[in-house]
């Protein structure tokens, strides 16, 4: 490299932490000319732009650095200025976390891997010309990784579709504000109050979620509101992860909190009065929290990659590439796989593409036969936990990633397990974030 | 059968290049082969930085942090003697060890990639885990 190139590299480098610290984003356009973001890149091995910088997209970014020795470049564009974990925030809703002990900023990992990060949301992507175009800006790239987590279909629920609405009824499947807003409806009902949620048809994000919420409000009715009840509308058969041990806990550590009612999915919502309409119930709730179905996020269906059944995105599992696009990498929930959608999942993932990613860009081959580990936990009340852990094995035969021999789930809730999932998401917020 | 003996003759000429053809395949065979002895010396320090150890160690990291270096609450895994964390996972494989959660890995690993990931583990440096500071929440962006 000439001594001008690393003279404009440094240059450029000055330029964009400058601007990433720039908090109206009205110079970022420029900015990221002056940083040659559109042009293309400088680093030995090329530019590989990632959207999304959730547990997918930031690890990816990460592993990408170190296992390239900082030969690749590497951006982020992220549309939030914060990281809300979505692991824990039921416990928001029980009450023994704050939201804000689930909230972090990406400085640290950005500042220990050089990672170049773009708070700014992409408004289209152009794969023929490898060219990202954002509110304030664009980029091009050498290989793409979209990392969008989830987007809900309204379609279905079209009476949810506005954010006054979200309001009345939230979600709280996206961690954040709305997690509040959950929170604070619970602790407004009155004694005697009904909460009615609902687990939408797998596959959805985090498939123990919907079951260790119940837990956690029934948690929080059992000690502060007695006379309360959850009643919880599944739209499937039955009870989808860890089936043996969250019966068990509805029917004997939360016995006359917890109705649960199988195949009964919500068809219709009454915003303004809460009413939820299945094809077999019309039930008026206090609080009512619908988590709606889902697909793969907004920038995956930009670049029109969500192919399996218009929701969800098919790829190579050694190297997560798109079966629709090259060079084009998906990681994540918006995956059409048979595995669980969950946050180590997702850090899983991720690190197979990192790897495939800087292997590929050296010209060589990623490994063959990936195998890596999963772990869900889930909280029953405020200090108990339960597990279901997986170790998953590429199948050259059906070129998926399959469950291996030796798997399960926790015998029961105890608090050794809570310890442990706390050091869980210390160690996994650690890997993740610095 | 003058001519001949001298080797101008098409024929000849091919075998005189078919023979040094295989003069350089045996060569190369013959490097071929030092090189794989050097590589199985050391074949278990580099397979254990192959991407497929490296990728399967790193799925530890959920609970060991990065490169086994963890937060408290979960045991560190860089550095650890390599004879230790292989009689551990085998003791967690059979059952030998009681465990809340690391059965239901070992189990699922073989005895192959438990030697990798013991050698890959004994070489990673000890550095002490940073958590990220949690803070307020101030983003909008969870519609
Ligand atoms: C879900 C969290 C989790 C994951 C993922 C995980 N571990 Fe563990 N590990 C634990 C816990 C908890 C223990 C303590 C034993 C127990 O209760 O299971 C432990 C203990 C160990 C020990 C024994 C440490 C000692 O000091 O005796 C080793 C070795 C180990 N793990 C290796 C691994 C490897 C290798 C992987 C990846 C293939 C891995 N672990 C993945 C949670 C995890």
């Amino acid at each position: 490299m000439t001594t001008k190139n690393l003279k404009t590299n440094n240059l450029n480098r000055r330029d964009f932490i400058k601007a990433a610290t720039i908090i109206s984003g009205s110079s970022l356009l420029s900015a990221c000319a002056n940083f040659g973001l559109n042009k293309a890149s400088q680093a030995p091995l090329g530019r590989v732009v990632i959207i999304g910088g959730g547990y997918a997209g930031t690890t990816a970014a990460k592993y990408i650095r170190m296992w390239s020795n900082g030969n690749i470049e590497t951006v982020v564009i992220e549309k939030s200025s914060q990281f809300v974990s979505c692991p824990l925030s039921n416990l928001v809703l029980g009450g023994s976390k704050s939201i804000n002990d689930l909230t972090f900023g990406y400085d640290l990992v950005k500042k220990n891997h050089g990672i170049k990060w773009v708070n700014d949301e992409v408004t289209a992507i152009d794969l023929s010309t490898k060219k990202i175009t954002m509110k304030r800006g664009e980029i091009t790239y050498d290989r793409l990784i979209i990392a969008p987590g989830i987007d809900f279909m309204y379609d279905k629920l079209p009476s949810l579709e506005s954010t006054e609405a979200q309001q009345q009824v939230p979600h709280a499947w996206k961690a954040g504000w709305q997690t509040v807003n959950l929170r604070k409806q619970l602790e407004a009902m009155p004694d005697g109050g009904v909460f009615v949620m609902n687990v939408p048809k797998a596959p959805y994000r985090c498939p123990p979620g919907p079951y260790e919420r119940a837990c956690q409000v029934a948690s929080y009715i059992k000690v502060s509101r007695p006379k309360s009840k959850v009643i919880v509308l599944d739209a499937n058969a039955e009870i989808i992860s860890k089936k043996g041990l969250f019966t068990k806990v509805f029917n004997e550590m939360y016995a006359g909190i917890i109705d649960y009612r199988p195949s009964n999915a919500v068809t219709d919502v009454e915003v303004a009065s809460k009413t939820v309409i299945t094809d077999f119930d019309k039930i008026s709730a206090d609080v009512l929290n619908i988590i709606p179905p889902q697909r793969a996020g907004k920038p995956a269906q930009m670049a029109g990659l969500n192919n399996i059944d218009k929701r969800w995105c098919e790829v190579d599992f050694l190297t997560y590439e798109s079966k629709l696009a090259p060079n084009v990498h998906v990681i994540g929930d918006s995956v059409s796989a048979a595995l669980p959608k969950s946050a180590h999942m997702a850090t899983s993932q991720a690190r197979v593409c990192a790897s495939a990613i800087v292997e590929l860009m050296q010209g060589k081959m990623p490994d063959s036969a990936p195998v890596f580990a999963n772990t869900c936990y889930s909280y029953v009340n405020e200090k108990q936990a339960i597990h279901v852990a997986n170790v998953y094995r590429y199948d050259e035969a059906k070129k998926i990633m399959v469950a291996a021999d030796g798997g399960g789930v926790s015998s029961s809730p105890t608090d050794i397990e809570g310890d442990y999932a706390k050091a869980w998401a210390a160690n996994i917020w650690s890997d993740v974030l610095t | 059968m003058k001519n001949d003996s001298f080797c101008f003759k098409d024929s000849c000429f091919k075998n005189w290049l078919l023979t040094l053809f295989f003069i350089l395949v045996l060569t190369s065979v013959s490097f071929a082969i030092t090189a794989k002895a050097t590589e199985v010396l050391s074949s278990i320090n580099t397979l254990s930085n192959t991407p497929h150890i490296r990728t399967l160690a790193a799925s530890c990291a959920a609970c060991h942090g990065t490169n086994g270096n963890a937060a408290a609450g979960n045991a560190v895994l860089a550095g650890m003697n390599a004879n230790y964390f292989t009689t551990q996972m085998l003791a967690f494989k059979d059952g030998s060890r009681p465990a809340t959660v690391m059965h239901h890995h070992a189990k699922g690993l073989n005895v192959d990639e438990i030697n990798l990931l013991a050698n890959y583990f004994s070489q990673q440096k000890r550095v002490a885990n940073v958590a990220p500071t949690s803070q307020q929440l101030k983003a909008n962006h969870d519609n």
